[in-house]
């Protein structure tokens, strides 16, 4: 898997330096925006995958940190560093206290319920009527490192992103390797027995909820500079329902899985859309064939057979 | 303002006898299968669509009617053949996954059957015009034979759930569904049933609406989530849950939306209640349902033997 990782980010790497053979600034954007929902995935699959804990409402997580963004250029603070401490700052605040009420349900009950502080995040956004309300709001600039307007370059913005990306991966792989991430990916098997070794499981779910918030919303804060607009959209339960859907797909549980699930979910997406504008009909079935098929999502595939 | 509470408690009853129809089949099919089906929006999509095609084609709402249940119940049975049935039994998210390509292609399908602007079904001349329920409230026609329609498809569900065999297999299913395949019930035709009539009921409330809302792509998708929401507060696999939920959820939505605002108004103020009053409305189901899961995270009446 690490090799997997590791061929990943030397073509994500290269990529810029491909201009000469014919690389497009639409093609960079696009892997900006790819590596992007990377992050957020990787964020996902960090407690759906390695703890069990499937939260339909991790797009809020990404809106905070977009509105971060947009709220802080809209108010004359373009500073990154102060966006990207709010952003972690709130994310992490918000994760708390709903994480707190959530891990007291479990199974569909937990799935319900991060959905419903999710949708409450949402039109809070939608209420936001000073920063655009459901119209969504223009960030005139993007964020400035120190004053000076580095993340304006597309080359340099793209390697910021390949950077976080990076981090958040190992980061992740750090955590699930460590006492806490062993005691984590336990209690997705065998709570009672997680429990009875001594560790307070409750408490290392909401530390691992409040970590993966906090790296979802730097994707947010990412997005909302790449594409220069935030609006309540991006807290929507459809995009938390893409984001499960793009871990699942990669097969949840493995870092590079997230990563390859999100790029997949674009990719075919950008692709297929290039093709026929009905598109659906034919990412839909590949959606039910790659399930009937396989288990494990793509990364299953990949690491041969299929059936597993 | 009473006159406008009565009408607005009846259009939450509407709202929640819809609901009903679609939470009662995406109950059963969860409590009884352990499926996670996201493919029931789209059955109350693809009723209104059925309903169109067919009201267009006979030029009766009745006949129209009359031909999209079975239509909307052969979907049903197809899907299950199709891909439901290689399902049960699978991780709950690889059944969201694939009942999400579903919904994907099915939005897109109607897309290029039907084009992406929404129909509209026309509405019978019997079931126009309004009917005088007091002196100076007048209440439409549809709209009530709506709220009958649904409350007799619940007194029905209600007798074939609780006083046959196929509901009694039904609610045995929901309990323990390997205890009954062990006691020698066909499971496999037990399921098949249960996930077509459950795509009909939400067929069925799709038709129903089809002359009050326009039937367009994804008109399910929104109708899908509130149907969650309904059963995990009814608690899953519980008929009788369902309809308490969907009731909770179609009145506290619709009186939210008509006076939660005025309410604001004596506690905040009226600047800040017209900037809180409308979020606060949307948000309303949610923090209910919060509230049920978190003081009880089986729901309000989980089927004997889950909870």
């Amino acid at each position: 898997m690490l090799v997997t990782l590791v061929i990943l980010f030397a073509v994500l790497a290269a990529l810029p330096w491909l201009g000469a053979l014919g690389v497009k600034g639409y093609v960079l954007s696009f892997a900006t925006r790819m590596m992007i929902f990377a992050i957020a995935a990787v964020s996902l699959d960090f407690i759906l995958g390695f703890g069990g804990l499937v939260s339909f409402g991790h797009a809020a997580y990404m809106g905070i940190g977009a509105y971060a963004a947009g709220i802080l250029v809209a108010e004359g603070q373009e500073d990154a560093l102060l966006g990207l401490a709010v952003a972690l700052l709130v994310a992490a605040g918000f994760a708390a206290a709903t994480g707190a009420v959530a891990m007291r349900t479990k199974g569909v009950a937990f799935i319900m319920i991060t959905l419903a502080f999710g949708q409450m995040a949402y039109f809070v956004a939608n209420a936001l009527s000073e920063y655009g309300g459901s119209d969504g709001l223009t960030l005139w600039t993007r964020s400035t490192v120190f004053g000076q307007k580095l993340l304006k370059s597309e080359t340099v913005f793209y390697y910021v992103v390949l950077g976080c990306l990076v981090a958040c991966t190992a980061l992740v792989l750090a955590l699930t390797g460590s006492r806490f991430g062993r005691a984590l990916r336990a209690s997705r098997e065998n709570p009672a027995r997680v429990a009875a070794l001594g560790y307070d499981v409750d408490r290392i779910r909401l530390a691992a909820y409040v970590v993966s918030a906090m790296l979802c919303a730097v994707a947010g804060f990412l997005l909302a500079n790449q594409s220069s607009f935030v609006s309540p959209g991006v807290m929507s339960w459809q995009r938390s329902g893409e984001l499960i859907v793009m871990v699942v797909l990669g097969g949840m549980g493995t870092v590079a899985g997230a990563i390859v699930g999100a790029f997949a979910f674009l990719l075919l997406e950008e692709l297929l859309s290039l093709v026929t504008v009905h598109w659906k009909l034919v990412f839909g079935p590949f959606l039910v064939l790659v399930v009937l098929l396989g288990r494990g999502g793509l990364m299953g595939f990949l690491r041969g057979g299929g059936r597993g | 303002m009473s006159t406008l509470l009565i009408v607005q408690t009846l259009n939450g009853l509407q709202f929640g006898l819809m609901l009903f129809l679609v939470a009662a089949g995406l109950t059963l099919v969860f409590g009884v299968m352990d499926f996670i089906n996201l493919a029931h929006g789209v059955q109350y999509m693809l009723g209104a669509y059925l309903m169109a095609l067919f009201a267009g084609l006979t030029g009766s709402f009745g006949l129209g009617l009359l031909l999209a249940l079975p239509a909307a119940l052969a979907c049903g049975l197809l899907l299950e053949a199709l891909v439901f049935r290689r399902l049960y039994g699978r991780d709950h998210l690889d059944q969201v996954l694939a009942t999400f390509g579903i919904i994907l292609f099915l939005n897109e399908g109607v897309k290029v059957a039907f084009g992406a602007a929404p129909l509209s079904v026309p509405m019978p001349d019997w079931l126009s015009g309004s009917f005088r329920i007091a002196d100076g409230l007048l209440y439409p026609v549809d709209r009530l034979a709506i709220i009958a329609a649904g409350l007799g498809t619940a007194l029905l569900l209600w007798i074939v759930v609780e006083r046959t065999r196929f509901g009694m297999l039904v609610r045995a299913g929901a309990t323990n569904a390997p205890m009954v395949s062990a006691l020698g019930v066909d499971v496999q035709r037990l399921f098949m049933l249960v996930a077509g009539f459950g795509a009909m009921l939400a067929g069925f409330a799709g038709a129903m609406v089809s002359p009050i809302l326009s039937v367009e792509p994804g008109m399910g998708d929104g109708v899908l989530i509130l149907a969650f929401v309904v059963i995990v507060i009814g608690g899953i696999g519980s008929v009788r849950g369902a309809f308490i939920g969907a009731l909770v959820v179609g009145l506290a939505d619709t009186l939210g939306r008509s006076f939660g605002t005025d309410l604001l108004k004596a506690a905040l103020g009226a600047s800040a209640a017209t900037r809180v009053g409308p979020a606060l409305a949307s948000m309303l189901i949610y923090i209910v349902m919060a509230a049920v899961l978190f003081f009880r995270p089986a729901g309000l009446f989980p089927a004997r033997g889950r909870a």
